[in-house]
């Protein structure tokens, strides 16, 4: 395996822009040729959970044709992974051209995580972080692709890194997308629980692998005034120092 | 059809409970305790996936071929002595049981927990006809008792601590506060059996009716089941179309997995088995059984085949104690007789659309597909509902924020088919915020997504395409 396919999703390249810069970073170190995918912006999640079929079909057509089979198409996000690899399923139903399109792509679509440590092997990197972190597993992620001990094992294999646990950490942190703006009190009274489980862990840095995750936390943080950060997994995997 | 408020009301019912704290503490301690019970029964029961796949399979079975199974069962149930009525709805089934306990005379009626009876609100009608209801399981007794609904299909009193108990009981009863569980449920106690032995008409619900028996299964903890339907005169029991299963020998699949996500037991205490009314030379039992078979909307979800996967729900309430939304907003929010993850498929498809927002309630996490002990998949038939609600002629009206914010969604959806423009209305946005952020975050944005910043910092925008590796982005 020589080359990936790097899809930026649209919330890592119009809120994150780091993000990209970092994954593109480690797979290059672990000398893989990166192509972004440029063609699409977005898989089309935000339509397709909003029941919006027709524009999210359209988002779909969009980005299979803006990717090759053949070549792993990884992605910094359990959710837009999740979308690719099975919700595709569901939304192309009706049209078997994009269909027989999606499932032909679909054994080649990893999220981050899920792509270093089942398909290449590897669990060390050679980075190093020095700081206490704490790991928010996103949902989608967990239950959808089932990507549960990757992210840790990479972390563990961070130099330097101090890891503090978190208290119930496999519950959601009330981002769902359009959900936090529909149901902004129920998000946030999700948040304000996912924070002081955050706060009594003892990290400076919340680690996860969505954007979406980091934008409903870090927004959290922010507004609170705490000192505690948001990182992307790949931007810790892609630090040298700590 | 059940009493629903109007849609926008479950945004105000929301709002307050999650400003609840005391609510939020007393579900909190509550779904976690049932969370941890679970966790230990489950790892000492290793055959606990392979039951939830027989339980799956016999359920979706069941589904597929429910018409052959309840002609079976009506047919088994009548030679056994039983009356069978089939309700197409809520106002039949109520009406035949009122009907029935007027021409029986009856005057006291005892109920053993039946979320059923709750879907067809039954109480309300026999208390307009003169006739006195009263529950028999400790907490649909305790929320009876406060004029409320139960608040979860399992635990229904579980918005209450027992201070809010012992509170009750003396404002009720005039007896002395107390707040030791074993007091209150002593008083109940004493007080239901006088009830018991005063009952004169029996309803309660079913867990599984067996085909190929003629035998309704009761499974329960307190022993009002038991007692509600062996110790009045007639026994009235009401299930729903998808509760029967083949055979008796798939009933233990069930039992083995239904204790165990619902309250973390390895089997209940009283799992009763009735196959008829009393016989020549039974010492105790019924003198007449009536069985109500309830419709009210069940065969419209199993015409939908990716709907009709939820009539496997055996009713555990797991999905409930592990929604995190539920567990911050408790089940009167849902404003529905069945809340939860469960009860946002299902009530739109009982109760109309006054009940469709609850699909949207939903940030899709899959708590409760991973818990769900029939694996049903909660989020996909969630989003299923979605699609059509925004395909149909019936459209929700939602709040002019929500109707504004989902617009702009779709917006931004038909703009990113343009990755080009999207992108450069993307650097345009960065432009103009830019001034505004402090440390990276916005506190206040405009347009259809302000509802983000009522809450919480939103991040500035920085588009950006990538040129050179930039590992550690600066604090902030």
């Amino acid at each position: 395996m020589t080359e990936v396919q790097l899809f930026s999703t649209c919330l890592a390249e119009e809120f994150f822009p780091e993000v990209n810069d970092a994954a593109a970073t480690v797979l290059e170190r672990l000398r893989l040729k990166v192509t972004p995918v440029r063609g699409a912006f977005c898989c089309g999640q935000v339509a397709f959970n909003e029941g919006f079929r027709d524009e999210a079909l359209d988002l779909s057509r969009r980005f299979l044709n803006s990717v090759e089979p053949g070549i792993p198409i990884v992605v910094p996000s359990g959710s837009c992974t999740s979308m690719l690899k099975i919700f595709y399923g569901d939304l192309l139903a009706d049209d078997p051209a994009l269909s027989a399109k999606a499932m032909a792509i679909r054994p080649w679509v990893f999220e981050l995580s899920q792509f270093i440590v089942n398909v290449l092997k590897v669990k060390y990197i050679g980075a190093r972080y020095e700081r206490a972190v704490a790991y928010h597993p996103s949902c989608h992620l967990m239950r959808e692709l089932g990507v549960r001990d990757e992210p840790m094992t990479l972390l563990s294999a961070v130099a330097g890194i101090r890891i503090r646990e978190l208290r119930d950490r496999e519950e959601c942190c009330g981002f769902g997308g359009m959900f936090s703006v529909k149901f902004p009190h129920i998000s946030a009274s999700m948040l304000e629980d996912k924070l002081a489980r955050i706060r009594e862990s003892g990290a400076e840095v919340v680690v996860a692998n969505d954007c979406g995750c980091l934008m409903q936390i870090g927004g959290g943080l922010s507004r609170a005034g705490d000192k505690i950060e948001v990182r992307h997994l790949a931007e810790v995997l892609a630090a040298r120092q700590g | 059809m059940a009493e629903i408020p109007k849609a926008r009301d479950f945004f105000e019912s929301s709002r307050a409970a999650v400003s609840d704290h005391e609510l939020r503490r007393k579900l909190e301690s509550a779904s976690a305790r049932h969370l941890d019970h679970f966790a230990e029964v489950k790892a000492e029961f290793p055959a606990y996936d392979d039951e939830r796949d027989a339980a799956h399979r016999i359920k979706t079975g069941a589904i597929a071929h429910l018409d052959e199974l309840l002609i079976e069962l009506k047919s088994k149930l009548e030679a056994r002595g039983c009356k069978v009525f089939f309700a197409e709805d809520a106002a039949e089934a109520r009406g035949y049981i009122v009907e029935l306990a007027k021409g029986r005379g009856a005057k006291n009626v005892v109920k053993g927990k039946s979320m059923t009876t709750e879907e067809i609100e039954l109480n309300g009608a026999l208390e307009r006809a003169g006739i006195d209801a009263v529950e028999t399981d400790l907490g649909e007794y305790i929320v009876q008792l406060r004029g409320e609904r139960p608040s979860h299909i399992i635990t229904p009193a579980i918005h209450l601590s027992k201070e809010d108990i012992g509170q009750l009981f003396t404002d009720k009863f005039g007896i002395e506060y107390t707040a030791e569980p074993e007091k209150l449920t002593a008083e109940a106690r004493s007080r239901l059996r006088t009830i018991f032995l005063n009952a004169d008409f029996g309803v309660t619900g079913v867990n599984f009716a067996i085909a190929e028996t003629g035998t309704l299964v009761i499974v329960e903890n307190e022993g009002n089941g038991r007692l509600s339907s062996t110790m009045p005169e007639t026994f009235v029991a009401v299930m729903g179309i998808e509760k029967v299963i083949p055979r008796l020998e798939d009933l233990s699949h069930f039992l083995e997995i239904l204790a165990r996500t619902a309250t973390g037991q390895k089997l209940t205490t009283y799992t009763s088995f009735i196959t008829g009314p009393r016989r020549e030379g039974d010492l105790d039992g019924p003198r007449e059984m009536h069985v109500v078979i309830l419709d009210n909307g069940r065969s419209a979800m199993i015409a939908d085949p990716v709907i009709r996967e939820a009539l496997n729900c055996i009713r555990c309430g797991a999905c409930l104690n592990v929604c995190p939304i539920y567990r911050r907003i408790g089940g009167h929010a849902y404003r529905s007789v069945y809340p939860g993850p469960i009860g946002s498929i299902i009530s739109p498809n009982l109760f109309g659309s006054a009940a469709g927002y609850l699909p949207f309630a939903s940030t899709l996490c899959g708590a409760c597909k991973d818990i769900c002990p029939v694996k049903i998949d909660i989020p996909r038939i969630l989003l299923h509902l979605r699609w059509k609600e925004s395909a149909g002629e019936h459209r929700l009206k939602w709040p002019r924020a929500i109707e504004r914010a989902r617009r702009g969604a779709r917006r931004f959806a038909k703009m990113a088919r343009h990755p080009r423009t999207v992108r450069a209305l993307g650097k345009l946005a960065a432009m103009v915020l830019k001034p505004f952020a402090h440390n990276g975050y916005l506190r206040r944005i405009p347009g259809p997504f302000g509802n983000w910043t009522k809450y919480r910092d939103f991040p500035r925008p920085r588009p950006h395409q990538r040129p050179a590796p930039g590992p550690e982005r600066p604090p902030g």
